[in-house]
C-alpha cells in the first residue's frame, strides 16, 4: 500500500474516534485536537493494527504526536 | 489497577508550558479538580485519618467507629496474637531497622526465613524479598525485560506494573483488559526470536474481576513467551493453598514468576517474587529497586513470616471470606446497586457509582453513618467509571455483612442512587 492509501485508510478508522468532527490534517495532534484519553489511543492503535497486521508498541507510540507522523510509520511499518 | 488515587496507573506525561518558571504549573489542572470537589462540601476521600485502630475491621476514623471495608486486609491477620507477638520479639531481639541493603548489611535471619516461607507457602525454588510489592514489580520487570525484548501486558495493570515497563528499555505492547484474542494477536505479530513476557494479574483490583488465566498462560506459552502473574490480591484466599488464580486455574507449573505483597492477606508490608527459574538467584545482584534501598526491619519480615505460615493452614478462614464476598454480592445486587462483576468473583466487590459526583456524596454518606470503602474515581478507573470498591476481610462476622448492608441501604436511599 501507498501512502495515499494508508492515509485513506487510517482516515476511516480515525472516523468513529473522532467525536468532535475535528477537520484531520497532517499537523493534527492525537491528544491537544482529538483529545484521545489512554483508552481511546489503545482501541484506536489496535484497529490500525489489526488492519495492518503490524504492531505499534507504546515506544513508538511516544514518537507519534500528529497524524502525520502516523501516516509515515505505518506506511514504513506494512512495507517491511 | 491501583488504588484509585486520583491519577491513572498508567503514567502520563505532564507537559510543562513555554514561560512558566513554576514547575509545579503543570498541576494547576489536577489542584483545580481537587479544589472543585472539596468546595461542593464533601469530606475529602482522600485525607481520612485513621485516630485509633480497634481490629482489623474497626477503627475509629475521623472520630467515628467505623467498620472497615475497603483495606485489603483480606485474612485478618494484622491483630493475630502470634503475628504480634513475633513482631515484637524480633524487635527486642534484632532492634528497629537493619540500617541497609539486602546485599550488604541488610540480610538477617529472618529474611532468609520469611523467604524459606515463601517458598514452602508457593512450593517454588525461590524466593525474593522486596521493601514492597511495587519494588517488586518495578525490579523484577525493568531487570529482566531488555532492550530489544517485547512486554506484552493487560490494559488495566496496576501502576507498579507500568512504572516497572517505564523503568526498562523493553518494546511495551498493551492489550484490552482480559481479551484473549487480543492478546494472541500481538504475540503473533512479535519477531519469533526477540525475548517476550506477558504480565498478567490473577485478580484485577478495580473490578474484583479475575482474569482467564488458563487460556491466557495456554496462548503465552505457545508464543514462547515468558509468563508473570502478580498474585497481590489473592494470595492466602483463593486456589487449594491459597497461592492464587494461577493455583485455581491450575497454570502454577507454566507460570515464570509469581509477584506477591505483603501489605493484604499477610497483614504487613513487603513484596516478594517467586520462581522456578534455574538462574533467578542472579536477580540479587542485578535488581537495582533491590539493591539500592534498605532491606525491611526486622519486626516486619518476622510478622511476614509468621503471617505466611499460618495462611497455609487457613482453609476455614478462607471459606468464611468466600461466604462473606457471596452474601455482600448478593445483599449489594438485591439492594439494586450495580456492580462490577455478575458474580463474586474475589474478595473485592465494586459497586458502580452513576458519576463522581454521586459518587462522593455516597462515599460520604457511608462513612458519616460509620462504613469505610475506598473511593476510585476517573482518570484512575477503567472507562472512567467512579466505582466504590468494597474488599471484604475473613474476620468480617456474617452480622457484620448484614449491618454493612443496612450502611449502603440507608446511605444509597439517602443519595438518591437506589
Ligand atoms: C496488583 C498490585 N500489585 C502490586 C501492588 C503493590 O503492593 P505494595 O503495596 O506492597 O507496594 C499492589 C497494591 O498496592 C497491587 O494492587
Amino acid at each position: 500500500m501507498d501512502r495515499a492509501e494508508v492515509d485513506a485508510k487510517i482516515r476511516e478508522i480515525a472516523e468513529p474516534f473522532n467525536k468532535k468532527g475535528v477537520t484531520i490534517t497532517e499537523d493534527t495532534s492525537f491528544q491537544n485536537d482529538l483529545e484521545f484519553d489512554s483508552l481511546t489511543v489503545m482501541d484506536f492503535v489496535a484497529e490500525i493494527e489489526d488492519e495492518f497486521d503490524i504492531i505499534i508498541s507504546m515506544n513508538q507510540q511516544a514518537e507519534i504526536e500528529k497524524y502525520g507522523q502516523l501516516v509515515d510509520a505505518v506506511t514504513k511499518m506494512q512495507a517491511d | 489497577m491501583s488504588e484509585g488515587i486520583s491519577q491513572p496507573d498508567q503514567p502520563q506525561t505532564l507537559e510543562g508550558h513555554a514561560g512558566d518558571k513554576d514547575l509545579f504549573s503543570k498541576f494547576d489542572d489536577i489542584i483545580a479538580m481537587r479544589q472543585g470537589l472539596l468546595d461542593s462540601g464533601v469530606e475529602d476521600p482522600f485525607n481520612l485519618v485513621m485516630e485509633k485502630v480497634l481490629s482489623p475491621t474497626r477503627a475509629i476514623c475521623n472520630g467515628r467507629e467505623t467498620i472497615l471495608l475497603g483495606t485489603y486486609n483480606y485474612m485478618g491477620m494484622t491483630f493475630d496474637p502470634d503475628v504480634v507477638e513475633a513482631g515484637k520479639q524480633a524487635l527486642a531481639d534484632f532492634g528497629s531497622g537493619t540500617t541497609g541493603s539486602r546485599v550488604l548489611n541488610g540480610t538477617y535471619q529472618g529474611h532468609k526465613d520469611v523467604e524459606e516461607a515463601l517458598k514452602d507457602f508457593y512450593d517454588m525454588d525461590h524466593a525474593m524479598v522486596f521493601s514492597t510489592g511495587y519494588q517488586a514489580n518495578l525490579g523484577i520487570i525493568s531487570t529482566i525485560a531488555g532492550k530489544g525484548d517485547y512486554i506484552v501486558l493487560d490494559i488495566d495493570s496496576h501502576a507498579s506494573i507500568w512504572d516497572g515497563c517505564a523503568m526498562g528499555n523493553a518494546e511495551v505492547v498493551p492489550f484490552k483488559h482480559n481479551d484473549i484474542e487480543a492478546m494472541e494477536k500481538r504475540l503473533r505479530r512479535i519477531p519469533e526470536d526477540a525475548g517476550k513476557l506477558v504480565i498478567l494479574e490473577g485478580v484485577y483490583s478495580m473490578l474484583g474481576d479475575v482474569a482467564p488465566l488458563k487460556e491466557m498462560v495456554a496462548v503465552a506459552k505457545k508464543y514462547g513467551a515468558m509468563v508473570l502473574v502478580d498474585e497481590a490480591h489473592s494470595m492466602g484466599f483463593i486456589g487449594e493453598h491459597g497461592r492464587g488464580v494461577v493455583e485455581s486455574a491450575d497454570v502454577i507449573d507454566d507460570v515464570d514468576f509469581i509477584i506477591g505483597t505483603f501489605s493484604k492477606s499477610v497483614g504487613t508490608v513487603g513484596g516478594f517474587c517467586v520462581s522456578n527459574h534455574p538462574k533467578f538467584d542472579i536477580m540479587r545482584l542485578v535488581c537495582r529497586p533491590y539493591v539500592f534501598t534498605a532491606s525491611l526491619p526486622p519486626s516486619v519480615v518476622a510478622t511476614a513470616c509468621t503471617s505466611i505460615r499460618k495462611l497455609m493452614h487457613g482453609s476455614n478462614k478462607r471459606a468464611h471470606l468466600w461466604e462473606n464476598s457471596k452474601n455482600l454480592h448478593k445483599g449489594l445486587k438485591d439492594l439494586g446497586f450495580q456492580l462490577g462483576t455478575d458474580e463474586p468473583q474475589s474478595a473485592i466487590i465494586a459497586v458502580i457509582m452513576p458519576d463522581l459526583q454521586q459518587g462522593a456524596a455516597m462515599w460520604e454518606a457511608l462513612i458519616k453513618n460509620g462504613l469505610y470503602v475506598n473511593l476510585a474515581r476517573p482518570p484512575a478507573t477503567p472507562a472512567n467509571m467512579t466505582l466504590l470498591r468494597c474488599s471484604l476481610c475473613a474476620e468480617h462476622s456474617e452480622e457484620e455483612v448484614g449491618e454493612i448492608l443496612e450502611i449502603f441501604e440507608k446511605s444509597g436511599k439517602a443519595v438518591g442512587i437506589i
